[in-house]
């Protein structure tokens, strides 16, 4: 800043990295190395993006579209690079300004069908399927997401949802284990144990909300604990109880919803699937509604931001944090049995592999909205299928790289857009009545 | 005349806090449709008072009667269903609401478990045309001027019809014209049947509006005065328990060599948008310059910058010469600058620390106080010892914990530190917000004495009294710029009352097509 200059002129020529600078910076490197790649391919290589998986010979219902990969990909490395080059600087007429914003939405929206076209280069890429695959595995981050909405929007801090998720992965999937043998029937038995799961997040959330509400710990270090105790605790349960036979258990049944499973393409590979998978919409919708169309929902907003304010309304500050918490554990629950009960249908050790952290992410990418939220946990779950689908294809480097794709996202996503975010203005403090 | 009859009664009311008698045996009264002020130094225990009238605390001792029969208040929802209401000194608003929503917070209109803004919105627009209270119900808080955001705050008190309204200073934040406006719509309350107790420090307010008034002194009433038979100086002398000179005698100004120069200075708030914008002007020995103007004008981001805490985005200032743009707050210190800072309890103290150790905050390093790496606790210990007698820190113990003490004590402390340093330029900001007469006074003779010692002195406050009496010229800021600089002898409440409002010379509002 000691830069900043002395006159006018001399501000201007100060460079100031301004959020929408790094983008453009970034949007040149990204350019560049598309435009030099595109010049090695072969230009005659031709992808192919079809929509639904067929058996040879039959006749597709929605025609494939034919892309030739090199001249796609030089087109869209100089669209690149003429955009961060006209982000970089700060137009004074309006026009102008407006038109490399357009130029800038223009390339965010050409970023998705890009790395799918390159990854794909030159065979044939099923784009329903990494629809459907990103929003399957979408679904522990964005209902782990709801879940910290609930519980951060009220001003108590759920780092914990890692720990919580484990815990209904594991009781939830140890429930449907000693069911097996009895004489329920298995959706039944494949219900109470989704149900156990939940109950099992909203008791660790029962934990978290005595540690940090009650007893006014530091949040985080309640979380920390919680997520600490979640590993042994669900370890030891694996080792005493689930490793003495062969454990594996049936997944959650396909279900298709009526009238919209009819439809082309979509309706087989989004509109049949499983019980959780459609709860994430559900979810979505809940969440959004309570959250800001009732009365409920502006309590919790007035807690998490202000709860003094609250507090001389007559509204109860700690009960209504309380309420949350609980809640905000049962949704975690709900994520948790995602992966042992619809995912799997086994249980293993640390299965969770660190998605609380990034439904965490993706609540504060989303700037603690539900419906931000779930865009940042579909952008997740994509980059989640991707890097599986770059494995399956085959390139010619390591698959742990391929599998650093997501979390890498994450990161320059945290750390290059969002920029600053407002959590609720209360989160981390406990509330004490003068 | 027949007293109208009583509708809030508090008879014997104690509260004890760890250590301290915040309130014994208070009794007072108000009548139905006047306004009964309460005064009292900080730490008085008006707002304790209050506080248990509005459920939030308990008290110990004593009833509350509302309306003639006995009221157990047990929360702040037992005294909304009363029809108390109350408008805190700190607003208790949601930032990121809505007027609206946050208006009908806790009273939702709703049909089932959803809101129904537009009801909610339709009674506020109601209440707005009744009363006189314009506000937008669909802007957000935080896009609205204190003065606004407290019209909000008697909207949601009459919103749940409250015919009691309880006023926390009210008007600490307020410009003169803004009060003006205040108490108009008290007047138009008043009309209408509500009664109103009203807190302030303000003893020219108390007089104007008031029907009776009741002044509290360390937990009790010291007294009851009747608004047409007081002066301020009575007030005054009730409030403290000792005669108080109110006026600040001061000898003419002596300015010498020029101390401070800001050249076209622009600087930038916590959001990247400008906040001062192309000030320019000089600061000279033996003067102080009154920096005037409604908060949020530029004067924290104008402060903050010349004593190195915000980086200066366009511009220069000199001290003493010497071009200090964007240096480091320890150099400025160095370079014989005081700060008194706006907000104490962020800025000028660490409230952890004792307060032997707060008073050497920027000169512990130094070989009076340290020798290589080891402070030397029993000479800042000595130091100590020494400024909290001379500046009348009380408790005086050097080892309290700064965070404990009461925040007129909090300030000596401040001052105790900044003003014994061998000082050429202060800047004090806000020096004596939210203290009583009696640390008013104290610290008013203490910037007037470094300015007879030779010290220049940039004194920004939003309190128009303040800078009246204290400075030898008043320069009025608004929207990030200095509109006006006036010699003391031409500025005139009236005059520079509206230059706080963006009247410039000639009666063009600023900004104004």
């Amino acid at each position: 800043m000691t830069a900043a200059g002395k006159t006018k002129s001399a501000r201007r020529l100060a460079f100031k990295l301004t959020r929408k600078r790094i983008i453009a910076i970034l949007l040149l490197i990204l350019g560049g190395f598309i435009f030099f790649e595109s010049g090695r391919l072969d230009s005659e290589l031709v992808t192919t993006l079809t929509f639904e998986s067929r058996s040879t010979g039959e006749a597709p219902s929605v025609a494939d579209i034919p892309v030739p990969t090199a001249a796609y990909l030089l087109l869209v490395g100089l669209l690149f690079i003429v955009s961060g080059a006209l982000n970089l600087y700060e137009f004074e007429a309006v026009r102008w300004r407006r038109g490399s914003l357009v130029l800038l939405a223009l390339c965010g929206a050409l970023f998705i069908p890009t790395v799918i076209i390159a990854a794909a280069a030159g065979n044939d890429t099923n784009l329903t399927t990494i629809v459907a695959e990103s929003l399957r595995l979408a679904t522990p981050l964005a209902i782990g997401a709801f879940a910290g909405i609930w519980c951060e929007r009220a001003g108590v801090v759920n780092i914990a949802i890692e720990g919580m998720m484990l815990f209904a992965a594991c009781f939830g999937f140890t429930t449907l284990f000693f069911l097996r043998g009895t004489a329920l029937p298995l959706e039944t038995a494949q219900l109470l144990a989704v149900i156990i799961g939940l109950l099992a997040g909203g008791c660790i959330a029962l934990l978290h909300g005595w540690l940090s509400i009650t007893f006014r710990t530091d949040q985080i270090v309640s979380g920390t604990v919680i997520n600490i105790l979640a590993v042994g605790v669900t370890s030891f349960v694996r080792r005493e109880y689930l490793l003495s036979t062969e454990a594996g258990a049936a997944k959650l049944g396909n279900f298709a919803i009526p009238i919209l499973s009819d439809l082309p393409v979509v309706g087989e590979a989004i509109f049949t699937n499983q019980p959780i998978f459609f709860m994430m919409f559900v979810m979505l919708a809940f969440t959004h509604i309570v959250m800001f169309y009732t009365r409920w929902g502006l309590r919790t907003r007035a807690v998490g931001e202000h709860p003094h304010a609250a507090d001389t309304l007559g509204i109860n500050v700690n009960r209504t944090r309380w309420i949350n918490v609980f809640i905000s554990g049962m949704i975690a629950g709900l994520a948790g049995a995602w992966f042992s009960l619809e995912a799997t249908g086994s249980f293993n050790d640390g299965m969770t592999r660190g998605a609380g952290f990034i439904a965490l992410a993706a609540m504060i990418f989303g700037k603690w909205t539900p419906i931000g939220a779930f865009g940042a946990a579909l952008l997740f779950g994509f980059s989640d299928s991707l890097g599986i689908r770059l494995q399956m294809v085959g390139v010619g480097f390591p698959v742990q790289f391929l599998q650093m794709v997501p979390y890498a996202v994450t990161l320059v996503v945290l750390a290059g857009f969002i920029g600053r975010a407002s959590p609720p203005k209360a989160v981390g403090q406990p509330y004490v009545k003068e | 005349m027949i007293a109208a009859p009583p509708v809030l009664e508090v008879r014997g009311i104690s509260k004890r806090f760890p250590g301290v008698l915040a309130n014994d045996n208070v009794n007072l009264t108000l009548r139905k449709g006047e306004v009964l002020g309460l005064l009292g130094e900080n730490g008085a225990g008006k707002s304790t008072l209050m506080n248990m009238i509005y459920g939030l605390y308990k008290p110990d001792e004593g009833d509350i009667l509302v309306n003639g029969e006995a009221a157990d208040i047990a929360g702040p929802k037992d005294a909304i269903e009363l029809g108390i209401g109350m408008v805190h000194q700190h607003f208790q608003l949601v930032d990121v609401l809505t007027v609206t929503e946050n208006v009908m917070l806790g009273n939702e209109s709703v049909s089932g478990p959803f809101l129904r803004r537009d009801t909610a919105r339709r009674e506020i627009e109601a209440l707005s045309r009744e009363y006189g209270l314009d506000v937008d119900p669909d802007a957000l808080i935080s896009d609205l001027p204190v003065g606004i955001q407290q019209r909000v705050e008697i909207i949601k008190a009459l919103y749940r019809h409250a015919d009691i309204l309880i006023l926390d200073e009210p008007t600490a934040v307020l410009t003169p014209q803004e009060t003006r406006g205040l108490f108009k719509i008290m007047r138009t309350l008043l009309d209408k049947g509500v009664s109103i107790i009203f807190i302030s420090h303000k003893l020219k307010e108390v007089l104007e509006i008031c029907d009776d008034v009741v002044v509290l002194r360390r937990g009790k009433v010291a007294g009851h005065a009747d608004p047409k038979q007081s002066t301020e100086q009575s007030l005054a002398s009730l409030m403290v328990g000792r005669d108080v000179i109110l006026e600040v005698d001061k000898a003419a100004a002596s300015p010498g060599d020029e101390i401070l120069n800001i050249v076209n200075l622009h600087v930038h708030d916590d959001r990247g948008l400008p906040a001062v914008e192309g000030l320019s002007f000089g600061l000279q020995r033996g003067e102080i310059l009154g920096v005037a103007g409604v908060q949020g004008n530029g004067q924290t981001e104008l402060v903050e910058a010349l004593t190195g805490m915000r980086p200066v985005a366009e511009g220069r200032f000199y001290i003493k010469g010497e071009d200090l743009t964007d240096a480091s707050p320890r150099r400025v210190t160095e370079r014989g600058v005081g700060h008194v800072p706006e907000d104490r309890q962020r800025d000028g103290l660490v409230a952890s620390f004792t307060v032997m150790h707060n008073l050497v905050l920027c000169t512990y390093y130094q070989g009076a106080f340290s020798s290589s790496i080891v402070v030397d606790d029993r000479a800042i210990a000595d130091n100590a010892r020494e400024l909290v007698e001379q500046y009348d820190v009380r408790p005086p113990i050097i080892n309290n914990i700064a965070g404990g003490l009461s925040g007129g004590n909090q300030q000596k402390v401040i001052v105790a530190r900044e003003f014994s340093r061998d000082v050429d330029l202060l800047i004090a900001s806000q020096p004596t917000r939210g203290l009583d007469v009696g640390s008013i006074e104290f610290i008013h003779r203490q910037i007037i004495r470094m300015r007879d010692a030779g010290a220049g002195i940039l004194l920004v406050s939003s309190e128009l009294d303040e800078v009246l009496s204290l400075a030898d010229r008043v320069a009025v800021m608004f929207e990030g710029e200095i509109i006006d600089i006036l010699d003391i002898d031409e500025a005139d409440r009236d005059t520079v009352g509206l230059r706080m409002a963006g009247v410039r010379e000639g009666g063009q509002t600023v900004g104004a097509p």
